[in-house]
């Protein structure tokens, strides 16, 4: 019978380049993703002001809900963003009287497919869908909404940069006037009736409510979750002394 | 005593528990099947951290079952459209995240239980590469943890279909088309898959049939056999030495302890630190960085409109690799044919390890440079190919032309096989140091 001396030391060398060859591997996909895809300008994060994600909820309603719904998403949902049902009643639901209803589009699917040659999607999971290693769903969306140029090779007459040939046409041209691309960049033709500042804020504000939109929890998550870490953590402390206690007769 | 058990009966201490103990005792091995099993089943003392990962694997198949079997309440198993032009599948899935109180944490921990599942049992698996785990009398007990890894991707294959996105339908397409590449039965043998001639409503039907029903059923007998099986011939050791061989007058070894209390007390060590790490991914990154939840997977199935990529999820990449690896036509047998042998045999291969590896010591341990040096290269290779399996064909690593993905994918599914197909050889020549009569404290 033999104890081998130093053979503890070689395992721990193992164990130490083994470490560095799964770090390694695990930093490739965190350098390939610097490469390539198109160029996301980032969206501000909304999520802490229910002023703006109230100013979101409205411009979807009056600019997004004629064609796409929420449909994941129920009218009284929306006091969580701090309306009421009154405020919710009188300024939002325009689709159906009842608050338990989701928030659907006006417009028949048959009717939205021979107009624009496609059904507009159902926005509930838009801001998750979008996410991409270019960038977040948000920042998609933020871009998205930005970069509509005129384009009259389309049959809308609208086309936009990180989606080539969209079907849906700029619905906020209004807001933010007309934009032509040149094939570098994109220039205003034409101002809107807010400043690029403002439309800015408002698409901002938009892209936050959606992505409110896309997982209504997610702050309730985050505030659960480092309650379940903390009860873990005090539940480890305890399982650890435990474990020892048990095992301080084993030799 | 008509019992041929070892183990005395329970004798009743007169309380009414006591006596009903006693009643069930007499009718039912209840005593001797917790002795044997937990209370006198005698592991080796010098576990380590690698030993965590068995306990810890049917934690969460526990969990994915009772998180399942409240999915189920609210899933609807139908590839029609609804009311609002959703699918129904789709929708159902909307409803448990955004309606059914407490959904979206069932469903989060569902969806990541699945990749919590692979990471556990492919640590699991590692470690009895590490230690020899496999090597006889253990053998059974490798070949059926083998086949519960068969299993479980299946189990996994088929619960991705279900949420019914853009993933989830192209998924099963790119995977079943594969079948159509078999000669002569391929075609039919993919129809009868999908029962229809694209994927549709009735293969998502029998996938959820097979996903709630068939696939755990059996899961479950195997998960029992491979217990079974471990306590029959006892627990390997990171010093892979039989603790059985020194025992004292009562046959019980020198080197053992009971599993309870010493391996439940530190399992829950175990249990309580694979949960924290579980939460942060739950409560803070549910879609894992796009690799538990890929976001395309957020739009529904749209028959019409494939996406530009296609990727599996993460633990089925490094077995995809393998399968984009095969390019060549061998007796006129198209290469998708031969990519599918890859990716069956490149998860067969490991039930023939206990055969393959002649190596005298079963602990790494105590193993010589040749086999730390290929195994290292094996692990790395492993991982490799995983990473490639997420991107599309023709990537290039750091965007360097010369380290094509392709390629680097071919190198490392040959040596891959390489690594298994060898084995007798180098493993009978490695330099083994001597190996202890009992186990060491490490």
């Amino acid at each position: 019978m033999q104890t081998c001396t130093g053979k503890g030391d070689l395992e721990m060398n193992m164990l130490r380049n083994l470490k560095s060859l799964l770090a390694a591997v695990l930093f490739v996909p965190a350098l390939a993703f610097a490469e390539g895809g198109v160029h996301l300008d980032p969206a501000p994060d909304v999520s802490n002001d229910p002023a703006a994600l109230q100013n979101g909820v409205q411009l979807f309603v009056n600019y997004c809900q004629g064609c796409h719904s929420l449909s994941s998403i129920r009218y009284n949902r929306l006091q969580e963003l701090g309306l009421t049902e009154q405020q919710i009643a009188d300024n939002l639901m325009f689709t159906t009287d009842k608050i338990g209803e989701p928030m659907l589009n006006a417009m028949k699917s048959e009717e939205a497919k021979k107009w624009f040659g496609a059904v507009p999607p159902d926005l509930s999971l838009v801001a998750r869908a979008r996410a991409s290693e270019s960038g977040t769903g948000a920042d998609w969306l933020y871009t998205y909404l930005r970069t509509f140029y005129r384009d009259e090779t389309r049959p809308t007459g609208w086309n936009n940069l990180v989606f080539d040939k969209v079907g849906m046409p700029h619905i906020f041209y209004e807001l933010q006037g007309i934009q032509e691309f040149d094939g570098h960049e994109l220039k205003s033709v034409k101002g809107g009736k807010l400043s690029p500042e403002e439309y800015d804020k408002a698409v901002a504000d938009l892209v936050g409510f959606l992505v409110w939109a896309g997982e209504p929890q997610a702050k309730l998550r985050k505030t659960l979750g480092v309650w379940v870490l903390l009860f873990l953590a005090v539940l480890g402390v305890f399982a650890y002394l435990l474990k020892k206690e048990y095992w301080k007769d084993v030799h | 005593m008509s019992s041929n058990s070892q183990y005395e009966k329970y004798k009743s201490d007169g309380s009414l528990l006591g006596a009903l103990l006693e009643w069930v005792d007499v009718r039912f091995p209840a005593t001797a099947l917790w002795r044997s099993q937990v209370g006198e089943y005698y592991a080796p003392k010098n576990f380590n951290f690698w030993y965590f990962f068995g306990s810890l694997a049917l934690m969460v198949l526990v969990m994915q079952i009772v998180t399942g079997i409240f999915l189920v309440m609210h899933y609807k198993p139908d590839g029609s459209l609804d009311a609002n032009g959703i699918r129904v599948a789709f929708a159902s899935i909307n409803y448990i995240m955004y309606d059914v109180p407490w959904g979206w944490l069932i469903r989060y921990m569902h969806s990541t239980g699945a990749s919590a599942f692979f990471i556990v049992v492919y640590l699991h698996m590692f470690r009895g590469i590490l230690y020899g785990s496999y090597r006889k009398p253990r053998e059974l007990v490798w070949v059926l943890g083998v086949l519960i890894f068969l299993c479980l991707m299946a189990e996994a294959f088929m619960g991705y279909l279900l949420p019914w996105g853009q993933m989830s339908f192209w998924g099963a397409q790119v995977i079943i088309n594969l079948f159509s590449a078999i000669p002569l039965v391929g075609e039919p043998l993919s129809v009868w898959i999908r029962g229809d001639v694209n994927i549709g409503d009735a293969t998502l039907n029998r996938f959820f049939s097979f996903h709630v029903i068939a696939v755990p059923l059996v899961l479950l007998g195997l998960v029992a056999a491979h217990l079974i099986a471990l306590h029959e011939v006892g627990s390997n050791n990171p010093d892979g030495v039989e603790i059985g061989k020194h025992t004292n007058e009562k046959g019980i070894p020198l080197d053992g302890i009971p599993f309870h209390p010493y391996y439940t007390v530190k399992d829950i060590v175990g249990v309580v630190v694979f949960l924290a790490l579980f939460s942060i991914v739950v409560f803070f990154v549910p879609e894992g960085g796009g690799y538990f939840l890929e976001y395309n997977n957020f739009f529904q199935a749209d028959p019409m409109k494939t996406p530009p990529h296609i990727a599996p999820v993460w633990y089925f990449t490094p077995f995809y690799s393998m399968l984009r690896a095969m390019v060549w036509n061998f007796f006129w047998v198209e290469a998708k044919f031969w990519g599918v042998v890859a990716m069956g045999a490149g998860v067969v291969i490991l039930a023939f390890l206990p055969w393959l590896d002649r190596a005298p010591a079963k602990s790494i341990r105590y193993r010589g440079p040749i086999f730390k040096t290929l195994l290292a290269i094996f692990v790395f290779g492993f991982l490799i190919l995983g990473f490639l399996g997420t991107k599309v064909p023709g990537y290039k690593i750091f965007g360097v032309s010369w380290l094509d993905g392709d390629i680097i994918a071919q190198i490392f599914t040959v040596y891959y096989f390489l690594f298994f197909l060898t084995m007798p050889l180098w493993s009978k020549i490695d330099k083994c140091k001597p190996v202890p009569e009992r186990v060491t404290w490490k």
